[in-house]
């Protein structure tokens, strides 16, 4: 967090300093390399983080609740539900909300993708097709312009996670889900997070979260695991680890509204039966969730979405071109610039663009080929 | 005292018995109506004043089971002392100038019906998990839905709508009902649901096609087994947006032939604004689509029924929640639901509807959705066959015989 980064800056100098007050001796052993750290804190903090954050599932499960939960924010305040007539010629959509929030000094631009439609129709056959294909073309988007010529500013639209909400009204993982998320699991981090677990009793969560579980395994789900703790740890690291890892699938409740409790005003959902507080550790494992997405993992999982999902697509993509280079018969050309056969308008423009450019490059050095030819002469 | 109700007997309020009876449906042929009428003295079934036996679910013959509320005779009168319409202040226009006894009659058929008891049948849709065992279990507050019959709480998911029935006989008060759950399992649970009703809406048909291959008999069978569906209880997960196309597509058709009863399931997970919003909205997106659940508002017959109804309607679709557990609240037992945050108790209209619906569907309304799946669903569907195939075929009975049938 910005607070770390900022103390870690301080006590840096102070050592500096003081290493700067010791005696020659202790100077010629210490380089200062350490700092090394807090020089990239630094410089990230200035430039800032992004994050990706997809949420999918049929509607009504509290993903825009949650979604405002998780980040302090209100992002669908203008959204209006669809009614019956209009609902009926729905398909799925891809949405983006892009929000910048800043907390201590630390600037992220949380960026959220929603899939509103997804298996809401009578027939859902293949209703992940859209979002798969988005996924693909974010990564697509990212080859091409890692393998331009003007890198300095590449937009990483990439999926760093995707939250999949499971209803608590079934019994586990229904055919959708399981279709779902073994269409997504080599493409995405997959979160899977049981919805509105306020009308479950803890005995029933404990019973589903086995359940799925023990279904995510049978049907070889690869969702996101965590990484292990390293070895040094403490013990009580260690310990509040594998609670969280025994957790999942994580039960949510999010809530748009404070409530009175405890004589606290919390996020929660009033009934007349009792209070619901989202904070809760005994009510639900929405901390949990937030701590792991945002305060531990949100790091790791960008690290995991580009170095394996990423690169899975690139290794693909290069091993389908190669075949097909090798097909046509052509000369093997070590950087792709054109990687795949259909490519919609806007890249197409980049590609005119960048083949302009080079186009241009190329007759400036064969001019000034010829001038050092000429001047040689 | 002829007539007086005994007291403590359940289900039976003056004021709140069963349905007066319906006037004479269109459909109906000569046939039909010399069969019930029996007794001569009730041949019109207009008849003005004694138009207590026109109604008469076939299945319990040769008397109505049901006593229809007498025209001009005030509900009351059995409380009250003054037998003889003299025209005391509260018997609208009597004209009899001694007590005969005729509202023993209605005595006489509670004990008939006491006797015979009757069937109910009652179908659960909606998707798995969503609580249609348990609530069935909690209205009628015995262990009857198939997961209590003994049936192994089947995993897995089906591929395709089955539809599975459990009978049980319950009794309470000295009456006997034969009450069958028929459940469908898989329903909406696929990926593709397409015509995933389709099932569902067969089944009711056959046994409307049942039913009439009994009727149409020349040796009839004294009391015909009522195997149609009476009430479909029809549960709407409780997204809190709107309705799901499923919903909608189901609703639509089964709402032609079946008495339709859309219930909110799980409604624990609502709170009370999100709970009124949600019902509103689909409400009038049932409104939008066509959709006439029940109590139909084409089927109110006076003032009285519509205003009955008029309020049952405005508070459908029910918020309910079931429960087989029981828990210790401000030191009474209640069923309910317990998490860490409360105990939500099954029965508290504060907390939902349940109570609602069971005082609806089995305290007030239950001959009702009998007399309205018979007299209606179940004559549409026999003028459907009448005209289709100009006249039903020689029917032959189960053991093989043929016999002309009597049309």
């Amino acid at each position: 967090s910005g607070m770390d980064a900022i103390l870690q800056e301080k006590l840096a100098e102070k050592l500096l300093s003081v290493r700067g007050r010791s005696t020659r001796q202790k100077d010629r052993q210490y380089v200062g390399f350490a700092t090394l750290p807090n020089q990239v804190h630094r410089k990230s903090v200035k430039k800032g983080f992004d994050f990706t954050l997809m949420v999918a599932g049929e509607s009504g499960l509290g993903k825009s609740t949650l979604v405002n939960s998780l980040f302090l924010t209100d992002l669908y305040k203008d959204r209006k539900l669809l009614n019956a007539e209009e609902r009926i010629s729905q398909t799925v959509e891809i949405t983006k909300h892009t929000v910048d929030i800043e907390e201590k000094g630390v600037k992220l631009k949380l960026t959220i993708v929603d899939t509103p439609g997804f298996g809401d129709a009578v027939n859902n056959n293949e209703c992940w097709k859209p979002i798969t294909d988005y996924i693909d073309q974010q990564f697509e988007q990212y080859f091409r312009d890692e393998s331009g010529l003007n890198r300095k500013n590449i937009l990483d639209n990439r999926v760093h996670c995707c939250l999949y909400f499971i209803p608590p009204f079934g019994h586990g993982l229904r055919p959708v889900d399981v279709e779902f998320m073994k269409a997504l699991h080599e493409k995405v981090n997959i979160i899977p997070l049981i919805a509105k677990a306020d009308c479950l009793t803890p005995n029933e969560i404990k019973k589903f979260k086995d359940r799925v579980r023990d279904e995510i395994e049978k049907f070889g789900i690869k969702v996101y695991q965590f990484p292990e703790c390293d070895s040094d740890e403490d013990e009580e690291f260690k310990q509040l680890d594998k609670q969280l890892k025994e957790c999942t699938p994580f039960a949510v409740i999010g809530s748009n509204t404070v409530v009175e409790a405890r004589g606290q005003r919390v996020r929660g959902r009033l009934y007349p039966w009792g209070i619901v507080e989202v904070e809760n550790e005994t009510h639900c494992d929405f901390v949990k969730l937030r701590n792991m997405l945002i305060r531990s993992h949100m790091h790791d999982l960008k690290d995991v979405t580009c170095d394996v999902h990423y690169e899975n697509y690139r290794a693909q993509c290069i091993q389908e071109m190669t075949s097909k280079l090798t097909q046509d018969n052509r000369m093997d050309s070590p950087i792709p610039i054109l990687p795949l056969p259909t490519p919609d308008v806007e890249t197409e423009r980049l590609i005119k663009m960048k083949d302009e450019e080079l186009k241009r490059m190329q007759e400036m050095l064969e001019k000034m080929q010829q001038q050092i030819h000429e001047k040689d002469q | 005292e002829g007539g007086a109700v005994p007291p403590g007997r359940r289900g039976t309020r003056p004021g709140h018995m069963t349905r007066h009876q319906r006037p004479c449906h269109p459909l109906w042929t000569r046939g039909f109506c010399d069969r019930i009428g029996e007794s001569d003295s009730f041949s019109s079934p207009l008849s003005p004043k004694l138009d207590m036996s026109e109604m008469v679910p076939p299945e319990v013959r040769p008397k109505p089971a049901v006593p229809a509320k007498p025209a001009h005779v005030v509900p009351s009168s059995a409380h009250t002392p003054h037998g003889p319409g003299a025209g005391g202040p509260g018997s609208g226009g009597s004209t009899l100038l001694g007590y005969i006894g005729i509202d023993t009659i209605i005595e006489q058929m509670r004990k008939k019906t006491m006797k015979t008891g009757f069937d109910f049948n009652i179908m659960v849709v909606g998707h798995s998990g969503l609580g249609k065992s348990t609530l069935v279990n909690t209205l009628f507050k015995s262990q009857v839905s198939r997961k209590s019959a003994g049936w192994s709480r089947d995993e897995k998911i089906p591929k395709t709508v089955e539809i599975k029935s459990v009978s049980h006989v319950i009794e309470e008060g000295g009456v006997k009902m034969k009450l069958t759950i028929i459940d469908t399992p898989g329903f909406g649970d696929q990926i593709n649901n397409n015509n995933c009703w389709e099932p569902i809406e067969k089944y009711i048909n056959e046994q409307y096609e049942k039913f009439l291959k009994e009727e149409v008999n020349i040796a009839r069978k004294k009391r015909i087994p009522d195997t149609r569906v009476h009430c479909c209880l029809y549960f709407i997960s409780p997204t809190g947006h709107s309705l799901r196309q499923l919903d909608i597509e189901f609703m639509k058709h089964l709402s032609r032939v079946v008495n339709l009863i859309p219930v909110i399931a799980k409604s624990d997970t609502l709170t009370p604004d999100e709970k009124t919003d949600f019902k509103q909205r689909v409400r009038k997106e049932l409104e939008i689509c066509g959709i006439e659940f029940y109590p139909q508002k084409e089927f109110d017959e006076d003032t009285e029924d519509k205003s009955d109804n008029d309020k049952i309607r405005e508070a459908m679709p029910f918020a309910v929640v079931g429960s087989d557990k029981e828990y210790q609240v401000n030191s009474k037992r209640v069923l309910g639901r317990k998490s860490p945050w409360g105990v939500v108790e099954v029965e508290n209209p504060n907390h939902c509807e349940f109570s609602l619906l069971r005082d609806f569907l089995i305290r007030s309304h239950l001959q009702d959705l009998k007399e309205v799946t018979h007299n209606i669903h179940y004559e549409t569907y026999r003028a459907k066959r009448l005209n289709d195939n100009g006249g039903l075929h020689p029917i032959s009975t189960g053991v093989g015989d043929t016999q002309e049938s009597n049309l």
